[in-house]
């Protein structure tokens, strides 16, 4: 399996066709997601908008890879990844996707640097060049002199950064972002979409932001506005 | 090797509920150790003075006969078979010819020593007191090869004792219990009369069973005493590997058509009370290994919950679910192998302060500090025990934490 044949740029995409899913709660089946299907394309920022519990999040997960759909197909680089197992799951996650999520769940006993790090030893890169490459990750970020700080010693903003240094550690193909900005300041959150797009263009990544704010939404490549588990538009 | 760094960083962030798991372990390693020391030391004492003063085996009583009577019996069709044992003729008090059995015995490469023994009773009077006491003749060249009896003498010597055939060697609390010294005059009375004895050498054999009744003589003039001036004696005999008494003793057994028995048989019922002693111990003192098992359960249930963010932050960049259980598995392996290993240290020191602590023991032992047992199996056996409860204390977490599912967690926390 495949997921990082570069050499073919525009289908370096995720897409999801037609997917479903609900949840069992207290007895009753709840349908969370109807049937969406969306396309994000690399070097792009997609974005998903929408009122709370209308399934962003979910669709997100079951993108990632976090979670099973009941029904539908995700494409990642046109190949169909919904049933793979989940060692493929589990390393599909390590090196084509990166996360980032509205907390920055950090793990806290370990500095900046090693947060960032953990995806790319957890991948069998070789400690120096881990090192090399999380440092310069953290500096892009605007990080310099705070890698070996503890994680909880940074302010919410700077976590954040580190946890998008983090997600794209191991150079993923696919940046899947659920509200990250949610937590931070007009100021921060700016920053932090500024960072995104930079990163977009740069790496080639396929970026999937789920956010409430409409500006940072309207700012996106392409724009999809969810409701009650359906792609509005 | 970065789950075993992960683990390492989890526990350092937690020093204090850590270290008193840890100190579970290191207190319930080190008891076990001290105590099983302790317990084997006087167990290995016991055996280490019984075979030094009783031999290995001890060949008495020849046989009559080797079988029973088997009779057949036909019955309506049925066929039944009666045996009759013959158990009150079975066996002839003593050896009848020990000339023979000594030459025999001699031969065998196995045995250190063989030593003819005549036993009786009689009561020694100092004309103030009284004791009843067990009569051990002996030729005390052999009987020096066959046991540790010049070594066990505390006062007095061999030398004197052989120099005079009317000698007695005493056990110390008997000496004590008669307020006999060294060159004194005592009284031997009962079987065919009365013999004048001088006291040429005091024993302690440790074990006060037979400090308190025993007393050697020679040979020839037990035997004039006991009346017995052929046969009737029993043969004690020394081995180089004393653990393979009990096959030794049968072969003897067959060989010789008398009676061998080895000191495991002989001794079973002590070797028992040593055995449900040292279990016993053993079984209280592992208590402390499960309360400390047990501690580390709630530790590491607590960190899994405390920790089940991070589970799924881990999950999400590719973590597997056995990489997560692993985490916390090898935090149980790094407490395990601390504990022991800082275990085995207070137990090993333990033991040497023990060995050395001034303490007079006069009960069914008489020894001047606690007997310890150098084993390490005792260590291992702490170990295993240790293992065995930490793993389940780990393990159960481990695998709840390998269950959390990363999508429900992460929209939980939002
Ligand atoms: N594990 C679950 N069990 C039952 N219902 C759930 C579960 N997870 C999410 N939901 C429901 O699914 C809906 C969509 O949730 P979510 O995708 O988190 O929405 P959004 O991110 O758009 O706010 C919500 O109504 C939520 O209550
Ligand atoms: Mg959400």
């Amino acid at each position: 399996m495949d997921l990082n044949g570069g050499n073919h740029p525009v289908s370096d995409s995720l897409r999801v066709e037609n997917l479903c899913h609900s949840f069992v709660d207290a007895g009753t089946s709840v349908d969370v997601l109807k049937g969406v299907s969306l396309e994000a394309r690399s070097s792009e920022i997609t974005s998903i908008a929408g009122p709370s519990g209308c399934g962003k999040s979910t669709l997100l997960y079951l993108m990632g890879l976090l979670d099973r759909p009941c029904s539908g197909k995700i494409f990642m680089n046109d190949v169909e990844v919904q049933d793979l197992n989940d060692i493929d799951r589990t390393r599909a996650r390590n090196k084509s996707i990166g996360f980032v999520f509205q907390f920055h769940f950090l793990i806290k006993e370990l500095t900046a640097l090693e947060n960032v790090r953990l995806p790319l030893l957890k991948s069998g890169t070789d400690r120096s060049t881990a090192d090399e490459k999380s440092i310069a990750l953290l500096n892009d970020l605007g990080l310099k002199n705070k890698s070996h700080r503890p994680a909880y010693k940074l302010s919410g903003g700077e976590q954040q950064r580190v946890a998008i240094a983090r997600s794209l550690a191991n150079s993923p193909k696919y940046l899947l972002a659920d509200e990250p900005t949610g937590n931070l300041d007009s100021k921060n959150s700016d920053g932090v979409f500024e960072l995104l797009l930079q990163m977009a263009q740069s790496l080639n990544l396929s970026v999937v932001l789920v956010t409430h704010n409409e500006k940072l939404a309207g700012r996106a490549d392409r724009r999809f506005i969810m409701k009650d588990g359906l792609i509005l538009a | 090797m970065l789950c075993l760094e992960l683990a390492w960083r989890f526990i350092i962030a937690r020093k204090r509920p850590m270290l008193l798991s840890l100190s579970g372990i290191v207190f319930g390693v080190a008891f076990f150790v001290l105590t099983q020391a302790q317990t084997s030391g006087f167990e290995q004492f016991f055996i280490r003075t019984i075979l030094g003063t009783n031999g290995a085996i001890r060949i008495s009583d020849q046989f009559q006969d080797n079988v029973g009577t088997v009779e057949k019996v036909d019955q309506d069709g049925k066929v039944e078979f009666l045996f009759h044992s013959r158990e009150d003729s079975l066996y002839r008090e003593g050896v009848d010819q020990p000339a023979l059995i000594y030459e025999a015995l001699k031969d065998y490469p196995e045995i250190m020593g063989v030593s003819e023994i005549i036993e009786g009773n009689g009561v020694l009077n100092t004309g103030s007191r009284k004791s009843s006491i067990e009569i051990k003749g002996i030729r005390w060249v052999d009987h020096a090869q066959a046991s540790d009896l010049i070594s066990q003498i505390i006062d007095g010597s061999i030398d004197e004792f052989a120099a005079d055939q009317m000698a007695v060697l005493l056990g110390s609390r008997i000496s004590q219990r008669l307020n006999l010294k060294v060159g004194d005059r005592v009284r031997l009375i009962g079987g065919t009369g009365n013999l004048h004895l001088r006291v040429s050498g005091i024993f302690e054999t440790g074990v006060s069973q037979i400090d308190k009744n025993r007393i050697y003589l020679h040979m020839g003039t037990a035997r004039s005493f006991l009346g017995r001036f052929s046969g009737g004696s029993v043969f004690q005999v020394a081995l180089k590997n004393p653990n393979r008494a009990p096959a030794i003793a049968q072969q003897l057994q067959n060989v010789l058509n008398h009676r061998a028995v080895s000191w495991q048989e002989r001794e079973k019922v002590w070797l028992d009370v040593f055995k449900a002693l040292r279990v016993s111990s053993g079984i209280t003192v592992s208590c402390i290994l499960l309360l400390s098992g047990l501690g580390i359960f709630n530790v590491f249930a607590i960190l899994v919950i405390e920790k089940t963010r991070d589970i799924a932050i881990l999950r999400s960049i590719g973590f597997s679910p056995q990489d997560v259980s692993a985490i916390f598995l090898w935090q149980g392996a790094i407490l395990l192998s601390a504990g022991v290993f800082v275990g085995s240290l207070f137990g090993y020191a333990g033991t040497f302060l023990i060995s050395v602590i001034p303490l007079r023991i006069r009960g069914i032992f008489s020894t001047d500090n606690f007997v310890v047992n150098w084993d390490l199996d005792h260590y291992l056996m702490a170990a295993t025990i240790a293992l065995f409860f930490v793993s389940f204390a780990t393990w159960i977490p481990a695998r709840r934490a390998s269950k959390v599912e990363p999508a429900k967690i992460i929209r939980e926390t939002l």
